[in-house]
């Protein structure tokens, strides 16, 4: 039995170390690609006999790339939606969690059912909106259609259940506005529920593609995702470039994935168990 | 009583702008959706007429959507219940060892947290055909015929089913992990003192208490796997779902539709389409589920 136990337990740690090179294997060899000039790529050695770092300074500083462009882009659409996800989804979550009104059920159940709309078909109509409204190739109208967000609501309005309604009525007595209430009470006190909400909303935003491919037609307005699209089906067999933009475009997702890991593993815990 | 209406009045007031957005950037589009889905139109023609429901039938019609709805329901079935089924096994083996589990479970979520779009690119280029591919490479080193990868009709939709099956399992792996620590261990501890062997305890009753959470992934991942389109985009040739169409999935055509053909009308009827089948397979997946769980009670 126990012997049993010893060789299923090695098994165990066999087959997480054999997932886990399968995992990591297609990023270090993304990366070993990056290291490569125009004839090493096409070179069976696994490693770069000469390692270069010119695809490096050729995406990020030759005069005709547009990846530093690209990345400004992702970083402004990604960090302004996620400030406005912020605080509107705090603030309709602690709305419907603690106030009382008229039509809040229905109104709760409206905001969760969006969930349920495909984004394949909102790009139609609100390609037509941003034409009509002449957004196209801007900031806003990448933007618009993620201001808010109805999972964020429904997170946070879990969270904001939890605060006790004395320390608000206290509050109220002191003759504190309401808006002051929530900034000056509310959020300090649900600000886990704001990182787990805000790590998600850049990670999410940051990756997003389809729209911001459907919005942005000039080059210049590409975020990361679309310009490296853009750019690889057009490199061609220039695959050593291709690797280094993909690099490029993750780095800085695998920067906060190292520094937040903690919450994005709570974070991705906790979907799975509110449903 | 004032004191109540106030804070209506307060909560009406924190409303306005999140009620605007909802209605305006979700609800009014998805009804302008299913309005303009029976109009023929378009961004090439100024002409703007009710068809009836001309474009269902032109869309219903098209080979090229069936195609593509056919590869949507095979990315689904041939996906979603693999990445469910790996990852159990992996939460499962997680939950056995003692060392080094945050380490593997942190490694397993990377591919989930890169963009989609950089990763297609690392798999396209991996799945080259020889001498450059590094799969074909291992492929011969060990001895195995070379692959088409992307390149064969038979092979592509696989290949990008792979690629986000990669993709998914470290998340349905951390969510089915957290859901097994949930399990009160005096539960196992009692159901081992009564002699109840380790598959006994895994059927009997880490399984049928993981039931909600399965059913929540699976339903999730259905949906992802039918709405499929960034990978698709992303790694068969001129971003246009071939070989001869055998990856296109019906998201992919409603891009085509809308955005290369500028057919607004049509792309939104096969948009409700789309709509359609994802709804009719969750409700599906609930019913199937229910079923069983209540079965299982009896």
């Amino acid at each position: 039995m126990t012997i049993e136990r010893k060789i299923g337990t090695v098994g165990a740690y066999l087959a997480l170390i054999l997932l886990s090179v399968t995992m990591i294997f297609p990023f270090f060899w993304m990366l070993l690609s990056s290291f490569k000039d125009a004839t090493q790529i096409f070179q069976t050695a696994m490693f770069p006999t000469k390692p270069t770092l010119d695809n490096y300074v050729s995406i990020l500083f030759s005069s005709n790339t547009r990846f530093p462009r690209w990345f400004i882009n992702s970083a402004v659409v990604a960090v302004c939606t996620t400030a406005s996800v912020l605080f509107f989804d705090s603030l309709l979550g602690y709305t419907l969690a603690k106030f009382d009104f008229p039509g809040k059920k229905i109104i709760f159940l409206l905001v969760i059912s969006t969930l349920m709309i495909p984004t394949e078909m909102l790009v139609i109509p609100w390609y037509a909106m941003a034409r009509a409204m002449k957004w196209g190739n801007t900031y806003w109208g990448i933007m618009f259609p993620g201001m808010i967000s109805a999972f964020g609501v429904f997170l946070m309005r879990q969270f904001m259940t939890t605060i006790p309604n004395d320390l608000l009525d206290a509050a109220r007595i002191d003759g504190m506005g309401e808006l002051r209430i929530f900034t000056k009470i509310v959020l300090p006190l649900v600000s886990p529920a704001l990182a787990t909400l805000a790590i998600f909303n850049f990670i999410g935003n940051w990756n997003a593609f389809l729209w911001p491919l459907i919005i942005a037609s000039r080059p210049r307005m590409f975020t990361l995702p679309v310009g490296l699209a853009n750019f690889s089906g057009e490199a061609g067999s220039d695959w050593h470039l291709i690797m280094t933009g993909a690099t490029v475009s993750m780095l800085p997702l695998i920067i906060i994935f190292l520094i937040f890991q903690k919450q994005i593993v709570r974070g991705i815990a906790m979907t799975g168990l509110k449903g | 009583m004032t004191l109540a209406k106030k804070k209506a009045m307060t909560a009406y007031v924190f409303l306005v702008i999140p009620l605007i957005f909802f209605v305006g950037v979700r609800f009014g589009p998805m009804l302008y959706a299913m309005a303009r889905s029976l109009t023929d139109w378009s961004l090439l023609r100024k002409t703007n007429q009710f068809i009836g429901l001309d474009n269902f039938k032109a869309v219903l019609g098209d080979e090229v959507f069936i195609t593509s709805l056919g590869n949507t329901l095979r990315y689904a079935v041939v996906g979603a219940p693999i990445v469910i089924v790996l990852s159990l096994g992996i939460a499962l083996l997680l939950n056995r060892i003692v060392h080094a589990r945050g380490l593997f479970r942190l490694i397993y979520i990377l591919p989930y947290i890169t963009p989609i779009v950089a990763v297609s690119w690392v798999w396209r280029w991996m799945y080259q055909t020889p001498p450059l591919g590094i799969l074909n490479a291992l492929f011969s080193a060990l001895g195995l015929p070379a692959a088409d990868f992307l390149l064969s009709p038979e092979q592509a939709l696989y290949s990008i089913v792979a690629v986000n099956i990669w993709v998914e399992l470290g998340y349905c792996t951390t969510v089915f992990l957290a859901g097994i620590q949930t399990i009160p261990m005096d539960c196992i501890e009692a159901a081992r003192i009564d002699g109840a062997s380790s598959r006994q305890v895994l059927f009997g009753i880490v399984l049928p208490l993981l039931m909600p959470i399965t059913l929540f992934l699976m339903i999730m991942q259905g949906i992802q796997f039918l709405r499929i389109f960034t990978p698709v985009y992303n790694m068969s040739a001129q971003a246009m779902g071939g070989p001869l169409d055998s990856t296109k999935s019906a998201a992919l055509y409603i891009y085509q539709t809308a955005f290369t053909q500028f057919e607004m009308g049509r792309a939104a009827a096969a948009s409700l389409v789309l709509f359609a089948i994802i709804m009719a397979i969750t409700l599906l997946q609930l019913r199937l589920f229910d079923r069983k769980s209540t079965e299982g009670q009896s």
